[in-house]
C-alpha cells in the first residue's frame, strides 16, 4: 500500500502510554486472519458492558468514522507486540498517529502496514492537541514526500522518519520481498559461519 | 577482525550477525532461534503460503503452544476444551501450520510444553552470543544468557521465516548499573521493578539495555531471566547479562546445549563487553537500599517501594503526569496519599514468564508452607513448563500450595494474559507476579498490583497487601 499525502480530521485521544491491550485487548487476538479487526479498536473504552457506545468516547463523536488521523500522547503504543494494534487501527480507517513518541514495535509495525507513525516535539504536539481541542473539525495534513504535517494556521512542521521506511512506503516497496532479493548475500552469511 | 576500540556485548553480537548493511539501509540482521506460538504466527504461515515460500531454517525454528492453553489439571491433556472454538482453532493451525512446514512443536499434552520463554532457554535452545525472536514482547527474557533477544510483529515473524533475516535499525546502548548487594526479602522482581520505577515506562525506548553491577552478578539464572523479562516494561528493545560461570554451569546438560560443549564455552567466555566500553546511557540504581517493591496504578512504572504511601496527583508538578496519575487511581480505585499496606485483595496469581520458574515456586512455598491461604482468597499458582511443574511435584511443592488451599494448575501464560478463561472479574483485586498491570489485562475490569513471589504469596496468606519481611 503506498502512501504520499492524507489530509483528514483528526480523533483526538491525547493520553500518554497507551498500550497496546487497550488499542486491541488480548481477548480478540484469538484469530488467524489479519482483517475485522477495527470494531474491537479500543473495545474497553468504547463500549459500555452491554455492547453500546459509550458517548462520550472520541471513537464514537460525530466525524470520527472519517478520520484517517489519530492524535494520541507520548509512548503511544507501548507493552506488547501484537501487530493486531496497527491491523485493527487501519481497519478502522486510520492510516497515521501524530503522538509526542512511540513504542520501538509498534511503530516498526504499523509502517509495515501502511499506518504512518508520526511523532511531534513537545511543544508542536501540545500546539497539535489545543488546535484539535478548540476545532473539532480541524483537518491535518501529513505530508510523507515532503516529511511534514499541517493545520490551519500552522507552517508545516518538518517530523522525522526512517529513510528506508519512508521509500517502501512511498514507492510501496514489499520489505520481505526486499529481504528475498538478498538471497545470495543470506547463503554466503551461512556458509562463513 | 581487527577492532581496536573496547567493544560492549550488545557491539560483539550485533556486528557478528550483520549479513549486509548498504548505505543508509537498515542492517540485514541474521537470526540464530526463532521461536514461535499460536497468537501470533497464523497470518505469518498464512503469507508464507500465498508467496509459495518455505521456512528457510526449520532447525532454528522451534514452537510452543502458551497463551490460550487451558491450565486447570485435567483439561492440559486433550481430556477438556480449550476456552472457544476460536482459540481451540488458532492451536490446531499452529499445530497443522508446523507439520506442513517442518517445524518442531511442543504441542499442548507434550511433557516439554510451556511459556516459550520458560521452554527455549530449560530446553538449552538459547545460548550466549545468539539472536534470539519471537513474536512476543517478552522475548527480553533470553537476554539473560547473554544472547540479544527481541519481540517482533507478525510481519516480520513471516520475514524471519522466509529468510532468517531482519531488517534492523541499529540501536542505542544502556548500561544499567545494580551496585552493592540487595537485603534479605528483595528479590530480582524488586530490582526491575525499581528501576521501571526510576526510568518510566519510555525510559529505554530505542536503547538495548546491559545489566551490570554486583547486584546483577549474584543473581541465579532464573532471577536474571526475571529482570531481562521485564526490560520491555522500561521499552528497551532487549536486556542483556554478560554471560559467566553461573550461565554456564545452568546451561550444561541440557538437551540442545551445544555438543561441542569445550569450544562453545571458549567463545562464549569472550562475549562480555571489554574494558572502557562506551555505552549512549548510564543509570545507577543502589541495590543496598531497595526494598520489595508493588506497583499502584495501570502501567509497570507506578511502582513503589512497599512501605510507601500511593503517590498524590495534586504533588505532581507536571499536568500530564498528574492526569496519567489521576486515571489510573481511578481505575484502581484507590486513595492517593494512603498507604498499599493492607489493601484487600481477592486473587493472588504466581505464574508468568517473568516468575514462574522452580526458584520462584520454592521461594513462594517457603511463605505458604505451613500456612492456610485466606478465606474468600483465589490462589492460583501456574507452574512456566511441564518440566517445572514434574520438578515441583518431586520437591512437594504442589503438596504444600495445594493444603494451603491454592490451585496447582497446568503449564502456560495463564491470567498473565488471560486469554485461556483464566481471568479476573472486574473490580476483582490481583497481586500478580506477572508483568503487566495494563487496564484489563488480568481481564476486563480486573486490577493489578505487579509483585515479586514473596510478596504475592504474603497476599494470599494474609488476604491483604503484607510487606514479606513482616510474615
Amino acid at each position: 500500500m503506498t502512501f504520499t499525502t492524507i489530509q483528514s480530521r483528526a480523533v483526538l485521544l491525547p493520553h500518554d502510554d497507551i498500550d497496546t491491550d487497550q488499542i486491541i485487548p488480548a481477548r480478540f487476538l484469538k484469530v488467524t486472519s489479519r482483517e475485522g479487526l477495527g470494531v474491537h479498536l479500543f473495545q474497553d473504552w468504547r463500549y459500555e458492558s452491554g455492547g453500546t457506545e459509550k458517548a462520550d468516547f472520541p471513537l464514537n463523536a460525530p466525524g470520527a468514522r472519517e478520520a484517517k488521523v489519530l492524535i494520541a500522547g507520548h509512548n503511544f503504543g507501548c507493552g506488547s507486540s501484537r501487530e493486531h494494534a496497527p491491523w485493527a487501527l487501519c481497519d478502522f480507517g486510520f492510516r497515521a498517529v501524530v503522538a509526542g513518541s512511540f513504542a520501538d514495535i509498534f511503530r516498526s509495525n504499523a509502517l509495515k502496514n501502511g499506518l504512518l507513525p508520526v511523532a511531534l516535539g513537545k511543544d508542536e504536539h501540545a500546539a497539535l492537541c489545543a488546535a484539535r481541542q478548540a476545532d473539532p473539525a480541524l483537518e491535518v495534513t501529513v505530508d510523507l514526500e515532503r516529511q511534514v504535517v499541517a493545520w490551519r494556521g500552522q507552517e508545516p512542521i518538518r517530523f522525522p522518519v526512517d529513510p528506508f521506511a519512508r521509500r517502501c512506503l512511498l514507492e510501496g516497496v514489499d520489505e520481505l520481498g526486499y529481504l528475498l532479493s538478498l538471497q545470495r548475500e543470506i547463503e554466503a552469511y551461512e556458509a562463513s559461519r | 577482525m581487527a577492532k581496536t576500540l573496547p567493544r560492549t556485548l550488545f557491539d560483539k553480537i550485533w556486528e557478528s550477525h550483520v549479513v549486509a548493511q548498504r548505505d543508509g539501509e537498515p542492517a540485514v540482521l541474521y537470526i540464530d532461534l526463532h521461536l514461535v506460538h499460536e497468537v501470533t504466527s497464523p497470518q505469518a504461515f498464512r503469507g508464507l503460503r500465498e508467496r509459495g515460500l518455505e521456512v528457510r531454517r526449520p532447525e532454528r525454528t522451534v514452537a510452543t503452544m502458551d497463551h490460550s492453553v487451558p491450565t486447570r489439571s485435567g483439561q492440559a491433556r486433550g481430556r477438556m476444551p480449550v476456552v472457544d472454538a476460536e482459540a481451540a482453532a488458532q492451536l490446531g493451525e499452529l499445530e497443522k501450520n508446523c507439520a506442513e512446514f517442518g517445524v518442531e512443536l511442543f504441542a499442548l499434552g507434550s511433557d516439554q510444553q510451556g511459556i516459550v520463554h520458560v521452554i527455549g532457554p530449560e530446553l538449552g535452545f538459547t545460548q550466549p552470543g545468539m539472536t534470539i525472536v519471537c513474536g512476543d514482547s517478552h522475548t527480553s527474557t533470553h537476554g539473560a544468557f547473554g544472547a540479544l533477544a527481541f519481540g517482533i510483529g507478525t510481519s516480520e515473524v513471516e520475514h524471519v521465516l522466509a529468510t532468517q533475516c531482519l531488517l534492523q535499525r541499529r540501536p542505542k546502548t544502556m548500561l544499567v548499573e545494580v551496585a552493592g548487594q540487595v537485603a534479605e526479602g528483595v528479590t530480582a522482581k524488586d530490582i526491575i521493578l525499581a528501576l521501571i520505577a526510576q526510568i518510566g515506562v519510555g525510559g529505554a525506548t530505542g536503547h538495548v539495555i546491559e545489566y551490570a553491577g554486583e547486584a546483577i552478578r549474584t543473581l541465579s539464572m532464573e532471577q536474571r531471566m526475571t529482570v531481562c523479562n521485564m526490560s520491555i516494561e522500561a521499552g528497551a528493545r532487549a536486556g542483556l547479562i554478560a554471560p559467566d560461570e553461573v550461565t554456564f554451569e545452568w546451561l550444561r546438560g541440557r538437551p540442545r546445549a551445544p555438543q561441542d560443549w569445550e569450544s562453545a564455552v571458549a567463545r562464549w567466555r569472550a562475549l562480555p563487553s571489554d574494558p572502557g566500553a562506551a555505552y549512549d546511557t548510564t543509570v545507577v540504581l543502589d541495590g543496598g537500599a531497595l526494598e520489595p517493591m508493588i506497583t499502584y496504578g495501570t502501567n509497570p512504572g507506578m511502582g513503589i517501594a512497599i512501605t510507601q504511601p500511593v503517590p498524590a496527583p495534586d504533588q505532581m508538578s507536571d499536568p500530564r503526569e498528574r492526569a496519567a496519575l489521576d486515571k489510573a487511581l481511578r481505575y484502581m480505585d484507590l486513595e492517593p496519599g494512603r498507604p498499599l499496606l493492607g489493601h484487600p485483595v481477592d486473587v493472588v496469581f504466581l505464574g508468568s514468564c517473568t516468575n514462574s520458574r522452580l526458584g520462584d515456586l520454592r521461594a513462594a512455598a517457603a511463605v505458604v508452607a505451613g500456612r492456610q491461604v485466606a478465606p474468600g482468597v483465589r490462589f492460583l499458582v501456574v507452574p512456566g513448563s511441564q518440566a517445572i511443574k514434574r520438578q515441583a511435584e518431586a520437591e512437594g511443592l504442589d503438596r504444600i500450595f495445594r493444603e494451603a488451599g491454592a490451585e496447582w494448575r497446568e503449564s502456560g501464560c495463564s491470567m498473565c494474559i488471560a486469554m485461556n478463561g483464566d481471568e479476573l472479574r472486574p473490580g476483582q483485586y490481583a497481586v500478580s507476579t506477572s508483568n503487566r498491570n495494563f487496564e484489563g489485562r488480568q481481564g476486563k475490569g480486573g486490577r493489578t498490583f505487579l509483585a515479586s513471589p514473596l510478596t504475592a504469596a504474603a497476599a494470599a496468606i494474609t488476604g491483604r497487601i503484607t510487606d514479606p519481611r513482616q510474615l
